[in-house]
């Protein structure tokens, strides 16, 4: 099989893997239509393509399908999902791996109900002509960091090659970065590095340390909910669940429609829409959600990435207690 | 005719091809210079304008930072209290009207008056100043705060939208202060002065540039910061462009625009229009100014004025076409009529009208001269006609005239078969149909043969009759037994009487008495005669002296005479034999005849007939100039 078709195939499965969901509960869909459940999602920022899946499975009516009448809180930096999420705000948000066991080490009683993204997507990132060619080289460099959870990765990079490097706060832009006022960046492969190349620098002119393949591969965005959410309606939290996965398949499998969406959704925020920055963060999206190479169903959140995540966290992030891997997953299918 | 090679047709495909060339070399090369003229003008009237239009920019960014500046320079190691520091702030604004918002954000310390978040910030809300401090430390992360802030330098931030609502299109001007205690001078906060874009948005949208031309500012990270297509604004980067478009010199275009360079380039506009763009630099922010000059409405007059010409020139050359279609037919019409009346002139019609042709062209001087040939053809072939048929009644006539001349000599031999004791053979060819050579002989009694060989002067018909003449009066005075010197006076005086004619005749008459061999002669001006002697000696007769006959009066004549012995032959000949020209001009000769003389043998007719073969074939293909006239005679001997 070639690589180019590979992701066409890929495609092909999740949506016969979403066509699935959608007859076997048809009967149960029916049913529920008349009686639709009121439930809200708050994703980790505004809207871009990070969450296409949501905004497609909402604008084609998948979640309506599943009896969910659900509405998408628009996310940003003054609207914390986690905070949104410990005081009930949302039923529903989008969390990272890491965050959502700080917040369950530190009492909250969130529960995973999906890992969407699988793997890490975090990158440091320096220009060539900075001389930083190696994890060596930033040693004594101003490294731009985000604050929470986002800086735990850097963090753990950084004690493993040993490395005194000056903390910069980094804010949501590069432009710190553009102008030369930091040394080395911290960037989303799915978002700012896309955004550094769109403001005229090559790929060819930056060194990129994906923490990934320095063995940080700490899981991303994750579906969450309070353990009495899930517990008070399991129906509901799998109708949520299956519809926001179908949404991703359906979004994948036609990424010209689910950008149009992800724009509508941008415009209405009056966020900045660029379709070929969303059509970049689409398609790592995918990279990062279904990889190449796996078989698995989506949404899957693996032990073994729980308990790395778990190590890091514990010897980094100064967690004294991570929950067990079984107390914090709540996976639908697994009840049955 | 076919179409395809008249005159006609083929003046008009090259006149027409040639003008068509011409005019379009012309038109097209008008064009280039034009073109290049107008783009020359082009760049200098967008460089003048993006130029203008910078500076005007350049003028407010610069007066904002001035003020950031000084409000930064009253920050520096101050000691103010909060109220006095407010009352800084909101006159700073009250101050400048080209500031939207005004405000000083302060470090975090540990201790002291600014444990707490502390960023004062005014800003104009309908027409009014408002205060709106920051209360938290979210500004520490910030552009606005942290670019200045590690880059120790006054900065401005990238537009941006002063809340998620996209109310405030805005950039914010960023100073440092400072605060210095002992030898130690640390950072204590950044002054800002946020400027409202809006103003840039109308100054770059009043850019007029033709009818569909614009200007558009691009930030130092490539965002398009105005447009006249508003989408555009803040969601798209140029980059982004270049990637939707796929086009590497779009990439190319903008990394050039963010390191401040200045260009004026063909474009392709965001809608696919060919454009050209002038970009420069706004210094102190670091954005571009961009204006997009459309090709198409720079190069309609060029184009209109060129259609214009496309269609006069084509014009022209239709008008060309058919002038020369005129004037080619006016040449041809006659020419052709012309033709046809000549070709029946070629068949020999010669009575066929000529077409009247008027023009006093090369046409009518052709036609004219055609009439003058065809009468002057006419003229002479009635001439030739009338000729042809009096040379040809002359030469009926003629041919009678040799009959009779050749009747007059005696051509029966041998003459007198019952006489042995001479043989006698001769011949006369003339030039011409009658000649002026003769020869006769006749028995005047029955021991003398008279015999005569002449050459009249001149040739033709007047020699022919002065020959019969002379021939019938030497026979005639001959019968009275005269002597050949008297037979010579006689006829001489006859002759040379009344001859106004002055011609004359050259004569040899001989008497042979054929008992004795005797000969008796007299030469009046002709060619001696050759002896043959039997033993093979040929020799000439002496020459006489004599005058030739009928050349004047009363001439004595000498008697001459000579024994021959039986066997001995005596040849007369005209200087026709003798004076007979080959092509190379040349003359047969008197010791050619005396060599072949000598040398033939036989009858006297096989000898005569042999010279004459002899001189047909010395003279060759060359026409006979005179009478040859060959006569021998052998006296055998008594019976």
């Amino acid at each position: 099989m070639s690589r180019a078709l590979a992701p066409t195939l890929k495609a092909v499965l999740l949506l016969g893997a979403a066509l699935l969901f959608a007859a076997a509960s048809t009967s149960w869909a029916v049913a529920a239509e008349r009686a639709l459940k009121k439930a809200s999602l708050i994703p980790l920022w505004s809207p871009q393509a990070q969450f296409a899946g949501y905004y497609t499975a909402l604008d084609k009516g998948i979640y309506r399908q599943h009896g969910v009448d659900l509405t998408i809180i628009s996310g940003g930096p003054n609207y914390p999902s986690s905070e949104y999420l410990r005081d009930g705000k949302t039923d529903f948000a989008v969390l990272w791996l890491t965050t959502a066991i700080q917040e369950r080490a530190g009492g909250v009683p969130l529960v995973n109900l999906a890992q969407i993204v699988q793997q890490s997507s975090m990158m440091l990132v320096a220009k060539k002509s900075s001389g930083i060619n190696t994890p060596a080289d930033m040693n004594g460099k101003k490294v731009g960091l985000w604050g929470g959870p986002f800086a735990i990765p850097p963090h753990t990079f950084f004690k493993q090659h040993h490395l005194q490097v000056q903390e910069v706060p980094q804010s949501y832009t590069v432009n710190l970065f553009l102008r030369g006022g930091i040394d080395v960046a911290s960037a989303m492969w799915y978002n700012e590095y896309h955004t550094l190349l769109n403001s005229g620098l090559d790929a060819d002119e930056l060194n990129v340390f994906l923490l990934k393949e320095h063995g940080i591969n700490l899981p991303e965005d994750g579906l969450y909910a309070l353990e009495e959410t899930v517990r008070n309606d399991p129906a509901l939290a799998e109708a949520f669940t299956r519809a926001s996965l179908a949404g991703w398949a359906y979004a994948f499998a036609h990424p010209d429609e689910a950008l149009d969406i992800v724009i509508k959704y941008m415009r209405a925020a009056k966020v900045p829409a660029n379709r070929m920055h969303q059509k970049w963060m689409l398609e790592r999206m995918r990279d990062l959600i279904a990889p190449q190479g796996t078989q698995e169903a989506l949404g899957l959140l693996r032990q073994e990435d729980y308990e790395a995540a778990r190590q890091i966290l514990h010897k980094d992030g100064d967690i004294p207690a991570a929950p067990d891997f079984n107390a914090f997953v709540w996976r639908f299918d697994a009840r049955r | 005719m076919r179409a395809g090679s008249s005159i006609a047709f083929k003046l008009i495909l090259v006149i027409t091809l040639c003008s068509a060339c011409i005019f379009t070399v012309l038109l097209g090369y008008n064009y280039h210079r034009s073109r290049l003229l107008l783009q020359q003008e082009l760049e200098s009237n967008a460089r003048n304008l993006a130029l203008a239009s910078v500076n005007r920019v350049e003028t407010v960014l610069t007066a904002v930072a001035r003020v950031t500046q000084s409000l930064s320079r009253s920050l520096e190691n101050s000691r103010q209290s909060n109220e006095e520091l407010l009352a800084l702030l909101r006159a700073t604004l009250a101050d400048n009207l080209e500031i939207y918002g005004c405000g000083a954000a302060f470090e975090p310390r540990p201790s002291g008056p600014h444990a707490r978040p502390f960023a004062p910030y005014f800003r104009r809300e309908q027409g009014a100043l408002v205060y709106k401090p920051e209360d938290s430390f979210q500004y520490l992360r910030q552009d606005w705060y942290q670019i200045s802030r590690q880059m120790a330098a006054t900065e401005w931030t990238e537009p941006y939208y002063d809340d998620a609502e996209r109310g405030v299109l805005m950039a914010t001007c960023s100073v440092p202060f400072y605060e210095t205690t002992g030898d130690v001078r640390r950072l204590n906060g950044v002054a800002i002065a946020d400027v409202s874009l809006e103003w840039l948005t109308d100054l770059v949208a009043s850019i007029k540039v033709l009818k569909s031309g614009y200007a558009f500012l691009v930030s130092r990270n490539g965002a398009i910061v105005t447009h006249p297509d508003r989408e555009m604004i803040m969601n798209e980067t140029i980059f982004s462009l270049a990637e939707a478009r796929n086009d590497p010199a779009l990439r190319a275009l903008g990394k050039k625009m963010i390191r401040g360079e200045t260009g004026f380039i063909p474009y392709t506009d965001f809608k696919g229009v060919g454009s050209w763009l002038y970009y420069a630099p706004i210094p102190s922010v670091g954005w571009t100014l961009a204006v997009v000059f459309p090709e198409a409405e720079l190069l309609a007059q060029i184009k209109t004025l060129s259609m214009i010409g496309v269609v006069m020139g084509g014009a022209g050359i239709l008008l060309l076409a058919a002038a020369v279609s005129v004037i080619a037919r006016s040449i041809t019409t006659p020419l052709h009529t012309l033709a046809q009346a000549t070709a029946a002139i070629a068949r020999g019609d010669f009575e066929v009208e000529l077409p009247p042709i008027r023009s006093r062209d090369e046409v009518g001087a052709l036609a004219n001269d055609f009439l003058t040939m065809k009468s002057s053809l006419k003229e002479y072939v009635k001439q030739l006609t009338e000729t042809t048929a009096a040379k040809e009644r002359i030469e009926s006539e003629l041919n009678i005239a040799h009959d009779i001349q050749m009747a007059l000599l005696p051509k029966t031999f041998p003459p007198f078969p019952k006489r042995r004791e001479f043989d006698l053979y001769a011949v006369m060819e003339p030039a011409k149909e009658v000649g002026g050579d003769f020869y006769d002989f006749f028995l005047v009694d029955d021991a003398h043969l008279c015999f005569v060989i002449a050459d009249v002067s001149g040739k033709g018909v007047p020699a022919a009759l002065f020959m019969a003449m002379s021939l019938t009066l030497i026979k005639a005075t001959a019968r009275y037994g005269l002597a050949p010197e008297d037979i010579l006076f006689r006829v001489n005086n006859e002759l040379a009487q009344d001859n106004d004619s002055c011609m004359f005749v050259t004569t040899f008459i001989g008497m042979l008495n054929t008992e004795t061999g005797e000969l008796v002669y007299a030469n009046g001006g002709h060619n001696p005669p050759l002896l043959v002697q039997r033993g093979g000696g040929v020799s000439w007769l002496p020459a006489s002296g004599n005058l030739m006959v009928g050349a004047m009066e009363e001439t004595p004549y000498r008697r001459e005479q000579l024994l021959l012995a039986p066997g001995d032959r005596l040849l007369l000949y005209t200087d026709g034999v003798t004076e007979a020209m080959n092509s190379a001009e040349a003359f047969f000769s008197d010791s050619r005849l005396a060599r072949d003389l000598a040398v033939l043998h036989g009858g006297v007719q096989e000898v005569v007939c042999a010279i004459m073969e002899n001189v047909r074939a010395f003279t060759g293909d060359a026409p006979q100039s005179d009478d040859i006239t060959l006569l021998m005679i052998e006296y055998v001997g008594p019976q």
